[in-house]
């Protein structure tokens, strides 16, 4: 029978091990291997190697053929000091791990050396780990991702149609921050698809309604409540505020065009859409990377060619369908992952249930994103979208 | 003939059809008989982007970008509502 001293010292024999030089010049390599970190939750808060993958020690079997599942992948393991880490590198070369290395003197030798460390804003309570713990399950969300929508702040334009199952979903999530802007109050005709509304927050503002919904939602939400139309004079007061997403859910053109602007000026990533009778529009504009609204649209079209839903109508679940992609969106553009909407715009139509894509180009003329801007400041909405024809 | 997807602000000129089927070798010549088979739509696509397989005009060769018969061709003009 070997003892504990014993049968560390044959496992550390069996694997590779690497010290935390080697290990930062794999950090900074141009392909840094995986690095995972197999401490205890507790240990992981209190700060890790930035990209790290968190499977504590007890779930590594379980857990890892999921999260890595490329056997060839070269994978550094931690723990506090490099002991637990030895066991865990000759279990993954157990599973057919192949090029799988251990860390010497674990996270404390990597943080006496000052290499970069990330410490997660706090960690999830037990009650948002239970809350949100479909997300946590998820690889490319995880705690990390969790905190990140915690901590993120998104703006909605609009508490109409797109905008309710935006803020529902969003709320849901746990995004931190919600900013509401809109200026009208909740009517009957509303409630057949707004759907954060309700019969009992009739003739209510609707950010206040909206504000309710949300709050009872998911109390971790912080909703900021902006009781007012979007215009050139109160934009810039609104967007101090400091927003990492903007979701449009507007209901016309001059608050589209403004929105558009004031996205490229601030640089904040804008997810569009829109809607009417059976079909939406959906999309992402992420300044300088992509095209902006007005490479889409570079004027609009006049009144008696663009009905609004007010007068052509709109089909109640319409909304439900194009809100909930912006969300989704969102939540994309918030967390990093996966391939948003940029450049590519997204038709649906309700009574085929069809998708169809066509592709967005940036128009290198284009007034406000373009190469030689001429549209640099907010200008009169109003009247570029309704101009005075001869 | 080629597809031609009539957005829903345009369908009370095309019977309320969805689709229709117009003739052209260009997009400006498609246009000019989709306006002739449906005079409503006269005056009324200037404001639409206009799309064949997938790809803004403005991206190709404009109105004189080809149509193939088997090509789908998407009208669409900007929408406000929210």
């Amino acid at each position: 029978m070997s003892s504990y001293r014993d049968f560390l010292r044959e496992t550390k024999g069996q694997i590779d091990e690497i010290d935390v030089a080697r290990a930062r010049e794999l950090y900074d390599g141009d392909a840094p291997p995986l690095f995972l970190d197999v401490r205890e939750r507790e240990e992981w808060d209190e700060g890790h190697l930035p990209g790290a993958m968190h499977i504590p020690r007890g779930w590594l079997e379980s857990r890892i053929e999921q999260s890595a599942p490329d056997r060839a992948q070269p994978i550094v393991v931690y723990c506090a000091f490099g002991s637990r880490s030895a066991f865990a590198a000759r279990t993954l070369e157990e599973l057919g791990y192949q090029d799988v290395a251990s860390l010497a003197g674990g996270i404390n030798d990597w943080k006496r050396h000052g290499f970069p460390l990330e410490v997660p804003a706090g960690p999830l309570s037990s009650e948002q780990r239970t809350r949100y713990s479909r997300h946590l399950l998820i690889p490319e969300v995880g705690e990390e991702g969790q905190q990140r929508l915690l901590q993120s702040r998104m703006l909605l334009v609009g508490a109409g149609g797109l905008g309710s199952p935006a803020a529902l979903y969003l709320a849901a999530a746990g995004v931190g921050t919600i900013g509401i802007i809109d200026a009208d109050v909740v009517d009957e005709t509303n409630l057949q698809r707004q759907i954060v509304h309700s019969t009992a927050t009739l003739g209510e503002p609707k950010v206040q309604s909206a504000a309710r919904a949300l709050r009872e939602l998911n109390p971790d939400v912080t909703v900021k409540t902006f009781q007012e139309q979007l215009t050139s004079e109160n934009v810039e007061r609104i967007l101090a505020e400091g927003w990492d997403v903007i979701v449009d859910g507007a209901d016309n053109f001059p608050t589209r065009y403004l929105v558009n602007d004031a996205a490229v000026f601030h640089d904040i990533p804008l997810v569009h859409g829109s809607i009417f009778r059976f079909e939406g529009q959906a999309t992402v504009f992420k300044p300088h990377e992509g095209p902006c609204y007005r490479c889409l649209f570079p004027q609009p079209p006049p009144p008696e060619l663009a009905p609004s839903c007010a007068e052509g109508g709109v089909l109640g679940v319409l909304p439900g369908v194009i809100g909930s992609l912006q969300a989704n969106e969102a939540i994309k553009l918030a967390l990093e992952l996966g391939e948003p909407l940029i450049g590519r715009l997204l038709l649906f139509d309700a009574q085929t249930t069809a998708f169809t894509e066509v592709a967005l180009r940036r128009d290198p003329d284009c007034p406000v994103c373009g190469e030689h801007p001429t549209i640099t400041e907010y200008v009169d909405y109003v009247e570029f979208c309704n101009p005075v024809r001869a | 003939m080629s597809v031609v997807r009539i957005p829903p602000t345009l369908r009370a000129e095309t019977n309320g059809e969805r689709e229709v089927l117009a003739d052209g070798e260009t997009v400006r010549d498609l246009l000019d008989d989709l306006t002739a088979r449906f005079p409503g739509l006269r005056g009324q696509l200037e404001y639409a982007n206009v799309y064949v397989g997938g790809e803004d005009i403005r991206t190709r060769d404009g109105y004189d970008t080809a149509v193939g018969t088997t090509d789908t061709v998407i009208l669409l003009p900007a929408m406000a509502g929210g």
